[in-house]
């Protein structure tokens, strides 16, 4: 494990703590409990316990043969968090945060979500422990990720449509920011992805490493070695990190985060944040954004909801800057091709974030070799995404 | 220019109240809310009708500390092309004809995304006092600081119902000009009532510092401004006067801000 962040809750020049004062003690607490609880065996095996149990973990490394014979270069495995109870890696983190909002004796949760996964997974872990929660999301997102509105409700919680800004997740998080700031004393804030003020960056990677622990176990299993590269699409990016970090010390696995390309950076209607962005500070943290020369955010694009957002996790910004892991990014439409490519050749429907990743990875299988392996997150299946895909498709559902 | 640390339009201003046994008005307002040329005759009719110290919302696209009534001038304003650079035209423009308290008040990235030694320099020249940035606690605030500090600029920092000991301590070591104390764990907007505790946590604070203290955050009436007066120093008044101006237009909005914010003062 690497050394960071550093005690303020910095990776490099990014991450840190800018909120308000308000929040400040807060956040102090937070981390406190955090560090206290995770070293504590109970904790450890109850959280253990409700993965194994519950979300179904570990989730298999799936050898995608049809795929890699389509690619025609190195074999491509896919870690299958869209087995993970509810459909997508989120509850790995919705379930560590729920047990120490309980420890900390939190009687509410509240949560931003943008395609709905993180919303879906903060309001089935309240509904198991029988919390109160309260989920923030864009009116243009809950149009677009209607079944996981209907899914949240069913599990007992409210979801609170945000009309600010460009209604999307960058304004499901503010919102989400002004609850906290007001119920501060009763509520416990769940932060889907590696951003926001420390620690959260520092919390949701360690949730999420149980992606990356599980894959570089069964990887050594199943091939004898270590895979050559490590693919995931990066939007706060808390699936990457939780698939990248357990292999940073491993100096030949090369990593690649997948961001949204949208119509393509030329367009300036994207979400790349690290490939399109510049340094700044959003959400409690100083990490890349997506800002005009006012420093006012953008409305950014992607077909993906859950990537649509204009930053990203300050782990990320800092792993770029050093070099250790490659950035790049995917358009909706080579997204889409992704998308159709794993559902036809493997009979797997991935999230339309997930796509993102699964269409990198074939361009990148075909200029490696046979004996190499990449490891691709397949971070949460496309159930969701039903509905944009036949659009996109001009599909009769 | 303001002169060094310590000395400027703030601490000038408090010492004379203090001088005079009054308490203060701060008065808040988004630069560009409706439009800059509008903002200049606003902040001249508050000043005109009572208004001792002026803050200036910077406009920002995700104000996340503010309620609806601030969001909507702080969108108005973006909409209308207003950023942090002909804010500080504003301010320069105003420093012609008035020596009125000046404190820009906002989010980090818009100031961050400028530079930091080139806004502590230009907000000087232009004549601003201070800064309060509500997304930087003191802990990230440092390198900010020792510009705004250069430039004789006080860096205005926050406290609240939720600061414990230590963290009254840290925003004390670091303050100049005068604290700001939050009334309510919330966002800016108006609100029914004063909470009782206030004068307990001004009091509070107190032992930690001897600056002055404004109170702000759902203030928004005559009585409102008094009561927080009985312990603090200054009563901060922002989305009742924003509510003011998004009401209103042409003469009319001047005529309105004018009998409105007189009325806040007579109350102080």
């Amino acid at each position: 494990m690497t050394k960071t962040p550093d005690k303020l809750g910095h990776f490099g020049i990014y991450g840190g703590r800018y909120i308000s004062e308000t929040l400040m003690p807060a956040v102090m607490e937070l981390e406190e409990a955090y560090l206290k609880w995770k070293k504590d065996a109970g904790f450890k095996k109850e959280l253990a316990y409700y993965l194994g149990e519950y979300v179904g973990r570990p989730t298999p490394l799936y050898h995608a043969e049809r795929l890699t014979k389509k690619a025609g270069g190195a074999n491509i495995f896919l870690k299958r968090e869209d087995l993970c109870h509810t459909g997508a890696h989120k509850i790995n983190n919705t379930i560590g945060q729920i047990l120490l909002a309980k420890r900390m004796g939190k009687k509410r949760v509240i949560a931003e979500t943008g395609a709905g996964q993180h919303g879906v997974a903060t309001a089935t872990v309240a509904a198991m422990f029988g919390l109160e929660c309260e989920v923030y999301m864009g009116e243009d997102d809950i149009k677009r990720q209607m079944p996981n509105v209907f899914r949240m409700k069913l599990l007992g919680a409210k979801v609170v449509p945000v009309t600010s800004g460009s209604k999307t997740l960058k304004d499901a998080m503010n919102e989400a920011l002004r609850d906290w700031v007001t119920n501060v004393y009763n509520t416990f804030y769940i932060i889907g992805t590696v951003a926001g003020p420390h620690p959260y960056p520092m919390m949701v990677r360690d949730f999420q490493s149980v992606i990356g622990q599980e894959a570089r176990k069964q990887t050594i299993k199943i091939t004898g070695k270590l895979p050559s590269l490590l693919v995931a699409c990066v939007g706060g990016g808390s699936n990457a990190l939780g698939l990248f970090h357990p292999f940073l010390e491993d100096k030949s696995v090369k990593m690649t985060g997948v961001e949204a390309g949208g119509y393509g950076l030329k367009t300036g209607k994207h979400a790349a944040s690290i490939t399109g962005g510049r340094v700044g500070v959003l959400h409690g943290n100083k990490t890349y954004l997506l800002q005009d020369e006012f420093g006012q955010i953008i409305d950014t694009h992607s077909i993906s909801a859950g990537l649509d957002y204009p930053g990203v996790g300050p782990e990320h910004a800092w792993l770029n800057d050093t070099g250790r892991v490659d950035y790049t990014t995917i358009t909706d439409k080579e997204a889409l091709d992704g998308f159709k490519a794993l559902t036809l050749s493997e009979g797997i429907i991935p999230a339309l974030e997930s796509s993102h990743a699964v269409a990198y990875a074939l361009k990148a299988a075909a200029r490696m070799k046979k004996s190499e392996n990449i490891i691709v997150c397949l971070s949460g299946r496309g159930d969701k995404d039903l509905n944009t895909v036949s659009k996109a498709f001009n599909f009769e559902l | 220019m303001t002169k060094k640390n310590g000395k400027n339009r703030i601490t000038g201003l408090f010492e004379r109240l203090k001088g005079q046994k009054k308490k203060g008005f701060i008065a808040f307002v988004t630069a560009g809310d409706p439009d800059i040329v509008t903002s200049k005759k606003i902040i001249k009719e508050l000043e005109r009708s009572g208004a001792d110290m002026i803050e200036l919302g910077i406009p920002f696209s995700d104000p996340m500390a503010d309620g609806p009534t601030i969001q909507a001038s702080y969108e108005r304003a973006v909409k209308g092309g207003v950023h942090l650079t002909d804010v500080l035209k504003l301010v320069s423009e105003v420093r012609k004809e008035s020596q009125v308290p000046l404190v820009l008040f906002g989010y980090y990235n818009p100031i961050f995304n400028y530079g930091l030694k080139k806004f502590a320099k230009d907000a000087a020249a232009a004549g601003a006092d201070g800064v309060l940035i509500v997304d930087l606690p003191p802990e990230e605030s440092d390198e900010l600081k020792s510009e705004l500090d250069k430039n004789g600029v006080d860096l205005i920092f926050l406290l609240t119902p939720t600061s414990d000991e230590k963290r009254m301590r840290l925003v004390a070591s670091k303050a100049s000009g005068f604290i700001y104390f939050v009334s309510v764990t919330g966002v800016t907007g108006a609100r029914a009532s004063v909470s009782a505790d206030v004068h307990k946590y001004v009091k509070r604070v107190r032992k930690y510092t001897d600056l002055p203290l404004g109170v702000g955050f759902g203030i928004s009436t005559p009585q409102q401004a008094k009561e927080v007066c009985k312990s603090a120093d200054a009563a901060v008044v922002g989305s009742a006067i924003v509510n003011v101006i998004a009401r209103n237009k042409g003469p009319r909005l001047i005529k309105e801000l004018g009998s409105f914010v007189s009325g806040i003062k007579r109350g102080i």
